[in-house]
């Protein structure tokens, strides 16, 4: 084993791997963190902590992650190219190997223009860093792993063992070099893979298709990504403004629908496109685990992360593989 | 050629308004072409101070002036004795411009004038776009012309992120996906295969990380010595 992390340890046991999402919150206070911990573990096998999503200040992604595994969840901690150079990374990931954490997504991170948005001021003004793009520091956490070896070459007495997560936009563009993306992603040292949410699950099997063909499905953990849809003006939104995504003419008419029928009730109609979305979500659930290649899915719940047990219970997938060693 | 865009004229006034006698001081090559500082632009420059100047009543001479380039000192030498009549020169020259005088003019202040942006290019008349980072490493042959560092909006090296949106990118609809348009243009090459290759961590110190950069040429500096020797 390379990590000996869980989520490691499921996908070496063959049966599909869920993971799920925990945002942190722009406050100091750990309860939040400790409680969206509690109501995600034992329903996943590992939940990914977002580093500054959307470039909004909040507790850091390895602080969250330490917070989440006093707690007994198994943390991915999430680590983008947009906050860090290459010595910060380093520094971060030797200090969270230390705490205990196993498992790394590396992401590029949202401009941080985004942080400016409704009712937040964020900082849009903020400096970037890109020393090293994703595919870079995937590579430097496999030399670091696999060499004992700093990106500059320099030893390190015990090398941090993470198991190596990256995304994948299977439907983005330019599509047609999506999958050799994923192929640099692979060949740079990923163990397993989280895509972007999927909702038309038809772009997705094609993409499989070419990532098979590139015999990519025998060297990386697929892990299909599930937007949780809350309601008919996010899946909406996520299909108008989300990049990458598409959403099925059917599903936004059959939330839609949903919306309607539920008339000028609020309460009523929350609760009825809640229930209609985590419908949505098991059966997207199924239809993705069938695809050949895929070893898992990744559900995120945003702001919602009540919701994963129910997904998960209704999908069939509970109770989560446990490991007695 | 390097792209300036104008200073909004209030914050122009606010550093001009307690001297008494301005100098706006253009360059005549790329900030010019840019309609940015050049002698026109100076000359409206200061037609603006001065009636500001009338309006708020503040005594104030303003004069304008321009040289072929600001970056080299035998096109402004020749004026150095005129320039230091004034208390202020306001230089409508790019960044470099601003550095070089006011290293060599003496105790009189140089303010900008205009905000330097960027090297780019004209693709159509009024419209600059940026093609180029400076980074004193070129790899433009691995990526078909088209520089991720200068137009990608995260600099990545390997190709697109996840906020590619129609071939534009994830912080506006106005702006170009750097990697859409490199692996488009390696398609058109036939060579879309060598974008597989990693590229490896840079090393970044030959842009400005390294430090204020410069560049000799010895054999020109020896061929320069001896002709003066010559003369």
């Amino acid at each position: 084993m390379k990590s000996g992390s869980n989520l490691e340890r499921v996908i070496l046991s063959g049966k599909p791997a869920v993971t799920a999402e925990l945002g942190p919150p722009m406050s100091a206070d750990p309860h939040e963190v400790i409680e969206k911990a509690h109501i995600l573990k034992g329903y996943c096998d590992a939940a990914n902590i977002t580093d500054c999503q959307t470039a909004v200040v909040r507790i850091s992604s390895i602080a969250g992650a330490v917070l989440a595994l006093r707690e007994g969840l198994e943390p991915v901690m999430q680590m983008t190219c947009r906050d860090r150079n290459r010595i910060a990374m380093q520094a971060d990931l030797l200090g969270a190997a230390a705490l205990g954490i196993k498992n790394c997504l590396c992401i590029a991170g949202d401009h941080q223009k985004f942080s400016a948005a409704g009712r937040l001021k964020g900082h849009p003004g903020a400096k970037n860093v890109y020393d090293v793009d994703t595919i870079q520091l995937i590579g430097i956490l496999k030399k670091m792993r696999d060499e004992g070896m700093q990106q500059g070459g320099d030893k390190l007495q015990v090398p941090p063992k993470f198991f190596i997560g990256a995304t994948w936009t299977p439907g983005g563009d330019p599509i047609d070099f999506r999958p050799l993306n994923l192929m640099k992603k692979v060949n740079a040292g990923a163990d397993f893979i989280q895509t972007q949410g999927i909702y038309d699950v038809e772009i997705f099997k094609a993409q499989m298709e070419k990532a098979r063909n590139l015999g990519l499905h025998e060297k990386v953990a697929i892990l299909g990504g599930i937007i949780v849809p809350r309601n008919f003006m996010m899946l909406k939104y996520m299909d108008s403004s989300v990049a990458g995504v598409t959403v099925p003419k059917s599903m936004l008419e059959r939330l839609k629908k949903v919306k309607d029928a539920a008339g000028d009730d609020k309460k009523k109609s929350k609760e009825m496109q809640e229930a209609e979305g985590i419908k949505i979500t098991v059966e997207l659930i199924h239809q993705i685990l069938e695809i050949p290649g895929v070893k898992g899915v990744h559900i995120q719940a945003i702001e919602w992360e009540t919701a994963i047990k129910e997904i998960v219970t209704a999908a069939g997938l509970y109770p989560r593989p446990t490991f007695t060693d | 050629m390097i792209v300036a865009k104008q200073k909004p004229f209030e914050e122009v006034w606010n550093m001009v308004k307690n001297f008494k006698k301005v100098l706006v001081y253009g360059c005549n090559t790329c900030v010019a072409i840019c309609h940015a500082g050049g002698e026109k632009e100076a000359e409206i420059l200061a037609s603006m101070i001065r009636m500001k100047a009338s309006q708020e009543g503040v005594d104030m001479k303003v004069g304008h002036a321009a040289v072929m380039r600001h970056c080299e000192p035998e096109y402004f030498d020749p004026l150095m004795d005129e320039v230091r009549t004034y208390d202020l020169v306001l230089s409508t020259a790019c960044g470099v411009g601003v550095n070089f005088l006011a290293q060599r003019i003496g105790n009189i202040p140089v303010y900008p004038g205009i905000n330097t942006t960027f090297y780019g290019a004209v693709p159509k008349p009024g419209e600059f776009i940026e093609l180029c980072a400076g980074c004193g490493n070129c790899i433009l042959h691995l990526t078909g012309g088209i520089c991720p560092i200068a137009r990608c909006t995260k600099s990545l090296m390997n190709g697109p992120c996840g906020g590619t949106d129609r071939g534009k990118c994830e912080i506006s609809q106005e702006v170009d996906c750097g990697w859409y348009l490199i692996v488009e243009r390696m398609k058109q090459l036939g060579n879309l295969e060598a974008l597989l290759e990693i590229q490896p961590p840079r090393d970044w110190s030959t842009s400005f990380h390294g430090g204020p950069r410069r560049v000799v040429l010895e054999h020109l500096q020896d061929f320069e010595e001896k002709e003066e020797k010559k003369a």
